[in-house]
């Protein structure tokens, strides 16, 4: 692989110099290893191996550093997410309310399992160890936005809601 | 804030903002706006309540009218007839669920009375993003007096004194830790902040920082005061960005106002704080993994000694404290060591936050003093278990602690107590179970967790949860044998005394502890095959109460595998090898002709 490989991303003729500028504002840029990662995560939607390698060069430190922090921290993706991403809270508060029964009726609606992503790349759904909302057990999280209380049947209504959004 | 007639204070913490909370302030701005009322009345939002099962909460000073379960829709009425025509909303006020009696007023409700709130002391009273109302409520006095009538021994001695401990779960005596943390010669030291609260079930310190984020900054610079350190890192987890917006706010506003940076109070010392994101890693929460993270790295722990009080962040001196330990620190400086000591058991003193949740009446963020009953927390405060159900156990501590049954209702709650029957006081997790609930299933959610957030640097961690786990999937499933018990048993003694790190020794303790006590269902599921929860899927079959079924085909329609045979107005009968347990048929029948197992 060769540093040109990070232009086949998308938009990395435009994103890129916002790393630049965010890497040359750090002080100890060793130190700083997770930051620059959220940075181009938030930037890029995932981190690639091609995007991985351009960090390490940037901040001088092995390739494989890199690597090993981000397959050690599960807030890093390696795969492009899907547009929505349906995150089921699977603490113990939402555990012992159902939110495996959730998990299994998205994973069947959508045809996916946790961890992976709809084929027209739509929706990716994953689970995520608490989000400390317990008080609103059981818990589904799309991107941002936080739906609290919700049962098997709700799912459907929820998964319409962004096709729509998606639609539109 | 005399100058306007009412405040409304409307909850700002995550649970409550995800029911909308925010759009509510901003609605209240716009029709105050719009009818001029914007002289009269002022809407805030403030940090979390706690009472967060009935959120959205909104409060009206100084009415001390407290309203439940508020919708955008309900806000036009409050401002028209709660602030305009001194009427309070009856339909919104709070009831109690045993006597159906309304209760305006926050002190009297069953979830409040008991409690005793140091930690959370401004949660739910200030506007955690202006700084002024910290100050008001004595905000960044115990710096003053700390800088500039103290000696950082002085400082350590009242800590010490004061006998407040650990409140991230270990237990160990802050004061001693400064005062191990002052000792060693070094050019620099540092003050952490272990905001890395991942214990799935807890959220005591992630309201802390929405709600009241100035006085863990305080205590921070008091600590880095008293240590010897001039700055100080706070480690959060990146899935709490509304702590993570109102430390950044909080920060900025302390820089400002002179309360963080140089030559604070005129006293020399100099003080600064920066903020790093975690990634997602229970293990973080371990404090030589924290430090590595902080320092960019895997969080993989490393070998105590040296601890990081002697060897910490880039080998330097390092007090690693928690969210929760640290907003003590100014109460206990402005009102003394004896204060503090006054309250809680023997060994451990003052006040613990637990985060109440599961199949409880009242889910929320509760402060008691040590030494209270799981009894009077459960029942008093938490109103109950939810639908009538019998109670059944309580987690506490996480996937680190264990179960505490009926049995143990009565004992007083402190770090002793909860050791000496086999859970622990963890983070303050306290995750309630009822009669549904099947231990086995429950230990293996925790050990399904371990094995995700092991980092899997040592063995016995890595791969001893894993077969505990391979052990436990095989019982919740029927094939489990005797022998199995006693793998579980050698296994978790093997992991616990071999394992490098916290998480390692103590990630048998739920599996360890649900032995203990509920060993009879380990017993159902093995020799009887039978889940008597009902909540092992693959244990449950469903049979036909012959009397009570009509014949009307409605669950020989709706079974997926079909195994239930009989034809139109004769009973019909389920084939038990065949069932999946899905419980459709049950769901299905009119008739209660399903006996559900």
């Amino acid at each position: 692989m060769i540093m040109e490989d990070i232009y086949r991303l998308e938009e990395a003729d435009k994103k890129l110099p916002v790393l630049d500028e965010f890497i040359e504002s750090l002080s100890v840029k060793q130190d700083e290893v997770i930051a620059v990662l959220h940075k181009a995560q938030q930037l890029f939607g995932y981190l690639p191996a091609e995007l991985q390698l351009y960090i390490a060069r940037k901040l001088d430190v092995p390739a494989s550093h890199i690597y090993g922090v981000v397959s050690f921290y599960s807030y890093f993706t390696q795969e492009k997410r899907g547009t929505y991403t349906i995150n089921i809270c699977m603490g113990t508060a939402c555990f012992v309310k159902g939110a495996d029964k959730v998990l299994n009726e998205f994973a069947r609606q959508l045809g996916i399992k946790s961890g992976e992503t709809t084929e027209d790349g739509a929706f990716t759904l994953t689970d995520v160890r608490c989000i400390g909302a317990c008080g609103l057990a059981p818990v589904v999280l799309v991107n941002e936005k936080v739906y609290g209380h919700i049962q098997p049947e709700d799912v459907s209504r929820i998964i319409d809601t962004y096709k729509e959004k998606k639609g539109e | 804030m005399s100058e306007h007639r009412k405040h409304v204070l409307v909850c700002g913490g995550t649970g409550c903002v995800s029911a909308e909370s925010l759009e509510m302030v901003t609605s209240f701005k716009k029709i105050f706006k719009k009818r001029d009322l914007d002289d009269q009345f002022m809407v805030l939002q403030t940090g979390c309540f706690g009472f967060c099962g009935q959120g959205p909460i909104i409060k009206i000073f100084p009415d001390d009218v407290f309203y439940v379960k508020v919708s955008l829709d309900d806000i036009d009425e409050i401002v028209t007839e709660h602030l305009i025509n001194d009427r309070p909303i009856e339909r919104l006020l709070y009831k109690d669920p045993e006597t159906s009696e309304t209760l305006p007023k926050q002190h009297d409700m069953g979830f409040y009375k008991k409690q005793e709130r140091i930690a959370l002391r401004n949660c739910g009273l200030i506007d955690p993003e202006n700084i002024l109302e910290y100050i008001a409520f004595n905000g960044y006095e115990a710096l003053g007096r700390v800088l500039t009538n103290m000696l950082p021994e002085d400082v350590i001695d009242i800590v010490k004194a004061s006998g407040l401990r650990g409140r991230g779960g270990g237990g160990f005596p802050t004061g001693l830790k400064w005062e191990l943390t002052r000792k060693p010669m070094a050019d620099q030291k540092y003050v952490f902040c272990n905001a890395d609260e991942g214990d799935p079930g807890a959220f005591m310190d992630r309201s802390i920082l929405e709600g009241d984020p100035h006085s863990v900054l305080e205590a921070m610079a008091i600590a880095g005061y008293a240590i010897g350190a001039s700055i100080g890192i706070i480690y959060i987890r990146a899935e709490y960005p509304l702590a993570i917006k109102r430390l950044e706010i909080a920060i900025k506003d302390a820089y400002a106002y002179g309360f963080l940076g140089k030559d604070l109070f005129e006293s020399g010392f100099s003080f600064d704080i920066y903020i790093k994101l975690g990634a997602g890693a229970f293990v973080c929460g371990e404090e030589t993994a924290l430090i590595h993270s902080v320092e960019g790295h895997r969080g993989e722990p490393t070998k105590k000694p040296p601890y990081p009080s002697v060897e910490g962040y880039y080998k330097k001196p390092t007090s690693v404290n928690n969210v929760e330990t640290f907003a003590n620190i100014p109460a206990i400086i402005l009102h003394g060591e004896e204060w503090y000591a006054d309250k809680g058991t023997e060994k451990s003193k003052g006040t613990k936050v637990f985060s109440l949740a599961g199949k409880v009446n009242n889910i929320g963020l509760i402060e008691v003093p040590m030494g209270t009953t799981l009894r009077e927390i459960i029942y008093d405060i938490g109103g109950g278990i939810t639908d009538g159900k019998e109670f059944k156990a309580v987690q506490t501590g996480g996937p680190s602690g264990g179960v505490i049954t009926v049995a143990d209702l009565d004992t007083p709650i402190d770090y002793e107590s909860l050791l000496a029957i086999g859970s622990m006081m963890g983070s303050g997790g306290m995750i309630v179970l009822d009669e549904n609930d099947c231990m086995i299933n429950i230990a293996k959610f925790y050990l399904e967790f371990i094995q995700d957030e092991s980092c899997g640097k040592c063995t016995p961690c890595r791969l001893g949860t894993k077969r505990m786990h391979e052990i436990l999937i095989k019982i919740s499933e029927g094939n489990g044998n005797m022998e199995d018990i006693d793998k579980l048993k050698t296994l978790g003694r093997m992991i616990k005394d071999s394992s490098l790190c916290g998480l390692g020794q103590s990630a048998p303790n739920p599996v360890l502890s649900t032995l203990k006590y509920f060993y009879d269902e380990y017993l159902a599921h093995i020799n009887e095959k039978r889940c008597p929860a009902g909540a092992c899927q693959a244990l449950l079959k469903y049979s036909v109460i012959a009397e009570n079924c009509v014949g009307c085909t409605a669950c020989k329609k709706v079974c997926p595998v079909n195994c239930i045979s009989g034809s139109p107005k004769n009973v019909h009968i389920i084939d038990e090898d065949a069932c999946i347990g899905c419980g459709a048929c049950y769901d299905v029948c009119r008739f209660n002709a399903i006996l559900k197992p």
